[in-house]
């Protein structure tokens, strides 16, 4: 089992910096069909930092990503993301539980921009499909 | 649109198909083969190719903006409690985001939805909080 109760508490490096740019911010916009015109950074942008957080805690443990199902997501923003920002993202393992063959992962993660003012608090369950692997 | 306790706002449609998820994949940087490959989907015990859902929850805070005209954010979150299966075909799969405003308070609205595919409840609890 390559995901168990000794990584919880276990925080990972921070992601590298990310500068947020206008042209990420429309391709993203634009995937529910949206036309981002300078507007507000649509509220689901933090994910990118969270899921790359997310990728190297995964290759870490040796997880195959495959076998990873989102069990859920939330967000809490202390501002507005902003074109221009530079933003790193660090996980930490809040919990580990086996249920049915699955191991259910808590993850959260802190979004912070280049002062390392919080901008983003994202939680995340990740269930890792037991069976073969 | 003012946002008053009790409020029902008016439900928007969105219709995903794979290729919005190609595109999402490439978007996010979420290349997981479930949101795009049948065979490794099936691998793992899935019906087939599923959204992501973080996908489906940006549909819904497209819903939010769109109902609020774009009110600042201050919370978002669902479970993803039951998978869109996305055909590999071009008729796609609608996702229907339903809400109403659940409270307004110290100038936060918080807004309960109700996303659904085929009938189907796909998040659960969805909320968005946001700036009144």
């Amino acid at each position: 089992m390559p995901v168990d109760a000794s990584l919880v508490g276990r925080t990972y490096p921070p992601t590298r910096p990310y500068p947020v740019s206008e042209a990420k911010v429309r391709e993203l916009a634009a995937t529910t069909g949206a036309d981002w015109d300078g507007g507000p950074v649509p509220p689901t942008f933090p994910i990118l930092l969270a899921f790359e957080a997310m990728n190297a805690f995964l290759e870490a443990e040796g997880v195959e990503l495959a076998r990873i199902v989102h069990g859920d997501q939330k967000f809490r923003y202390e501002r507005p993301l902003r074109v221009g920002d530079v933003l790193t993202a660090a996980l930490t393992v809040a919990s580990v539980r086996s249920i049915g063959g699955n191991d259910v992962i808590g993850t959260t993660s802190e979004v912070r921009d280049a002062d390392g003012a919080l901008v983003c608090a994202t939680s995340a369950t990740l269930v890792h499909r037991g069976g073969a692997a | 649109m003012t946002l008053e306790a009790g409020t029902t706002l008016p439900t928007q449609t969105f219709v995903v198909r794979r290729a919005d998820l190609v595109r999402y994949a490439g978007a996010s940087g979420d290349l997981n083969p479930i949101h795009w490959s049948d065979r490794v989907a099936m691998a793992v015990g899935l019906p087939g190719v599923i959204a992501h859902g973080m996908y489906t929850l940006a549909l819904a805070a497209r819903a939010v903006a769109t109902w609020t005209d774009d009110a600042e954010v201050l919370e978002l979150g669902a479970k993803f409690t039951a998978p869109v299966v996305v055909p590999d075909d071009d008729t796609g799969v609608s996702v229907e985001v339903a809400g109403e405003v659940a409270s307004v308070e110290d100038g936060r609205a918080t807004l309960r939805l109700t996303v659904t595919s085929e009938g189907q409840k796909v998040l659960g609890m969805p909320k968005a909080v946001v700036r009144a």
